[in-house]
């Protein structure tokens, strides 16, 4: 048979013709490796249905690159040495390189030395232990949701695959298809959606003029939203603005949102992560499940586990009982099963090893604790850096928000002129991840801003 | 502090768990009306398993390996790439697109060592959740770029195969494949659905070990397969879920892809390691498109990348290193390529013991189709009900289409398992 190797320059259309020309002589003239143009074409006259060559995929255009993603693309690409990636939310240490948390290296190792250890197929949910332990971590250990068996959580891929998961069930089993989300919110949270099936609407969430909650704004787009809808909560460190209600503000939402019926569907990412406690960052959840109402839950250990690519996840549904839980919970494996089957185990296993040892979860909140602290200084020394130049403005925002990106209010022009002219990248919306700043980057990124507002409007 | 007392507040406010409260809150539950989903007819079998307390029972329901003592097996090529990951390397994000290292081994795997198309630049491959996620990204491009299609699916198939392509909203149909009297391929009956099939239509191909029936065209057939296709235009998508598990030879087992390849078919193509490499639980795999030239595969792998994102936004770092660490160390891939061997070397011979234990049982039924079938299954043509009997009778567990996973097969229980099958399909 002639290789497929020995092609080299014949166009491919001409390439696909003579193999088929081929195929049709008779073997013994299969011998010959080469054909010519013209004798493929006398040879192929009496086929007239023959095929055409060109792909199926011939008009296909290429994506525009993720808009998030998309930063740290072009930052890879820069050679000046003075650049500064404060694109996407991954932690880096003050030296500026990722960080792998030392109780996940140690229950990474517990993990290899396992002689007894296998790599099976998971079930369709995930890793049990992981499930029950998930769920009490984002819920509190009492939680009477738990204690009564009415939470059915599956294993999904990271906050991502959390989301989309819990709206695909939506999409088929909920009678209201609408998500309202806020404005702004994480980039992929309309694609995620919309994709699971459902309409999003946004509800006024930022204020530019203060940078912080647009309170009233927000009461009256969740108000006028139909009985029923889903909304789309950021649990704590809302992504990309910082900014998040007070729990007197919580409340209010939280009674506004059973009065009308609205479906909260939670997604934290960034629990322990943004105050430094988890108990702290779970109490806008924790106070809608007490008053024994619905929801969902997106929880992601991307950022406060530093799992980030082992892609760990969870979705919990708090059902109105247990016999409801388990029905639920059986129409998520129909949406799993067709989506991978079952989700990846390496990453769930550190987290289950991490949380059923008491002292390997206490060594992780300290850990977790000094990532917030770092992030926490980071924002004073900005500010601090800002005030010092006498940079025009008003940069309390700095310090007021929280969590792990600063919305500083400077326009796409603004950005765009930090990039070019001082190698700084951050998303087009102005928003910058202060895990990717140390005291040796503050100034130039102080400097950067300085001059964008003041030649730049 | 006001949050205690306030949460204490609501609390208070809130319903108290009595049985009548209970029922209220399911009836007034948003999720009330949600229907209990059936049971998955593959997965469903080993938790059944599990749950039987009988001391001789066999699954040879799911298809995962085990080794001669019925334990799961972890490769010794696959311990040391793990070694040598803890400790060392970070856990960042990987591209949407996945691990670029990983997906290269791959496609030289799927290809050939030394594939044009790979040295062109021309086929589009992203690292996907194993073989359940490289159909699912396939088939929802397809959805997307190429909303009139539909795909063919041979009969039977791998039961998920209709989830997926039903999930993602293309239409399906169904080509002849198995032909239950021979318990062999109908190849006339194939050749016939392909032909009658609108040109430019998708098929699903099976690349080597047939699930769930264990039986391949021969090298002659697929030839004859590549050619009709090309008559008539249709777009050949491979499942490849066995490469190496079925003869042992993972170039071998590339043959129909090769076929294809060589005769100017622009493939998909889709590639799991969780059998071949063991890394079930870890979600190993690869979706890969060949295109026109390398600009179109740079287009097509950036739209996969747009239906990964809001899906899971990027795949699963562990897995993709584990199978990097092992194809790019020539001692690793060494080992790897013996003990992949070794496993489908087992299976070989469990075919065989089988059929040997049954025939000397005095079954006048032909067995034969126990050793001409390939991989992971047999197709053993027991009925539902036979099924069912061996299943309540002798504790074996297996799918209802009287698919046998032959990796559950050991020498200590093979003549059980022979037995148990004669009982139940013997004529009174």
């Amino acid at each position: 048979m002639p290789s497929a190797n020995v092609r080299g320059a014949q166009p491919s259309a001409d390439r696909r013709l003579s193999t088929l020309v081929r195929h049709l002589l008779p073997s013994s003239a299969r011998t010959a490796t080469t054909t010519t143009t013209t004798s493929a074409a006398d040879s192929l006259e009496a086929f007239p249905t023959m095929a055409s060559p060109s792909s199926v995929f011939a008009g296909l255009a290429q994506a525009p690159e993720d808009p998030i993603l998309g930063v740290t693309v072009a930052y890879n690409k820069d050679p000046s040495p003075m650049k500064v990636n404060l694109g996407v939310g991954a932690y880096r240490t003050e030296e500026g390189k990722p960080l792998v948390l030392n109780v996940v290296r140690r229950a990474e190792q517990m993990l290899i030395n396992n002689p007894s250890r296998v790599k099976e197929y998971l079930p369709i949910t995930g890793l049990a232990d992981f499930n029950k332990l998930s769920a009490k971590l984002i819920f509190g250990a009492e939680s009477p949701a738990i204690q009564e068996n009415r939470v059915a959580t599956v294993q999904c891929l990271s906050g991502t695959g959390s989301l989309r998961v819990g709206g695909e069930f939506l999409a088929r089993h909920y009678h209201e298809r609408t998500i309202y989300i806020p404005q702004p919110t994480w980039g992929n949270h309309p694609k995620v959606f919309t994709l699971a099936g459902l309409t999003v609407r946004s509800y006024r969430y930022y204020d530019p003029a203060t940078r912080g909650l647009d309170f009233q704004g927000l009461l009256e787009d969740l108000s006028s939203a139909p009985s029923g809808a889903i909304v789309l909560l950021h649990a704590c460190a809302h992504n990309p603005t910082g900014v998040d209600p007070t729990l007197d503000q919580w409340e209010q939402i939280r009674q506004l949102m059973r009065s009308k019926s609205l479906l909260p569907f939670f997604d934290s990412a960034y629990q322990g992560f943004a105050s430094g406690s988890l108990d702290k960052d779970a109490q806008s959840v924790r106070m809608f499940v007490a008053d024994g109402g619905e929801l969902l839950m997106a929880q992601s250990y991307a950022k406060n586990m530093g799992l980030y690519g082992e892609r760990v996840g969870a979705l919990s549904i708090v059902c109105g009982s247990a016999d409801v839980a388990v029905r639920v919970e059986s129409q998520l494996k129909l949406v799993i099963r067709p989506m991978y089957s079952n989700p990846p185990i390496h990453g769930a296993s550190i987290v289950a090893t991490i949380l059923k040892d008491s002292a390997m979860f206490d060594e992780w909140t300290l850990e977790l604790k000094g990532m917030a602290d770092r992030i926490i200084s980071m924002r004073q020394q900005l500010f601090d850096a800002l005030k010092t130049r006498e940079t025009p403005g008003d940069w309390s925002h700095i310090i007021k928000q929280i969590g792990m990106f600063t919305f500083t209010g400077l326009n796409s022009d603004q950005v765009a002129f930090m990039r070019q002219e001082y190698h700084i990248y951050m998303t087009s919306d102005g928003r910058i991840s202060m895990a990717g700043l140390s005291a040796r980057t503050i100034p130039h990124l102080a400097d950067a801003i300085h001059a964008a507002v003041t030649k730049l409007k | 502090m006001a949050m205690s007392s306030s949460l204490a507040a609501i609390r208070r406010r809130a319903v108290a768990p009595s049985p009548l409260a209970a029922r209220a809150r399911a009836m007034a539950s948003l999720f009330g009306h949600v229907e209990p989903a059936p049971k998955d007819p593959i997965l469903g079998v080993t938790e059944a398993f599990l749950a039987d307390p009988s001391p001789d029972k066999v699954n040879v329901g799911v298809g995962a390996y085990r080794d001669d003592n019925g334990k799961p097996v972890v490769l010794d090529c696959v311990r040391e790439a793990e070694r040598r990951i803890a400790g060392n390397l970070n856990m960042e994000y990987l591209p949407m697109g996945g691990s670029i290292k990983m997906i290269e081994e791959s496609l030289k795997l799927a290809y050939g060592e030394d594939s044009e198309f790979i040295k062109d630049k021309r086929i589009a491959a992203v690292q996907a959740l194993s073989g359940t996620g490289a159909c699912r990204l396939f088939a929802d491009f397809q959805r997307r770029f190429l909303p009139d299609s539909q795909i063919y699916i041979p009969t039977p198939t791998w039961s998920n195969h209709h989830n997926i392509w039903r999930d993602a909203q293309v239409p399906q149909r169904t080509f002849t494949y198995y032909h239950p009297e021979s318990r062999g391929l109908d190849f006339a009956g194939l050749m016939d659905d392909i032909k009658n099939a609108p040109n430019g239509s998708f098929f699903l191909l099976h690349a080597c070990a047939h699930n769930p029936t264990g039986v391949d065209p021969t090298e002659e057939q697929w030839r004859e397969i590549s050619y009709q296709f090309k008559v008539k235009n249709h777009f050949p998508f491979f499942d490849m879920a066995y490469q190496g598990f079925a003869s042992g030879d993972p170039e071998r087992d590339a043959r129909a892809i090769r076929i294809f390849l060589e005769d100017g078919h622009q493939i998909g193509c889709a590639q799991s390691y969780a059998k071949n490499m063991g890394l079930y639980g870890q979600r190993a795999g690869c979706l890969s498109i060949l295109c026109e030239d390398e600009m179109q595969a740079v287009a097509v792998k950036s739209q996969l990348q747009q239906i990964a994102r809001p899906m899971y936004s990027n795949p699963p770092v562990h897995g993709s290193l584990v199978v990097s660490i092992i194809l790019n160390d020539p001692e690793l891939k060494s080992l790897w390529l013996k003990e992949v061997k070794g496993m489908a070397d087992r299976i070989i011979g469990m075919r065989k013991a089988l059929r040997e234990n049954l025939e000397s049982l005095g079954s006048h039924l032909s067995w034969d189709h126990i050793t001409n079938q390939i991989g992971m299954f047999c197709y053993s043509g027991m009925t539902p009900e036979q099924v069912d009997r061996l299943t309540n009778e002798y504790h074996i567990y297996m799918t209802r289409n009287g698919r046998i996973s032959m990796a559950g097969v050991t020498t200590g229980n093979v003549a059980y398992l022979a037995n148990a099958i004669h009982e139940v399909t013997k004529t009174k």
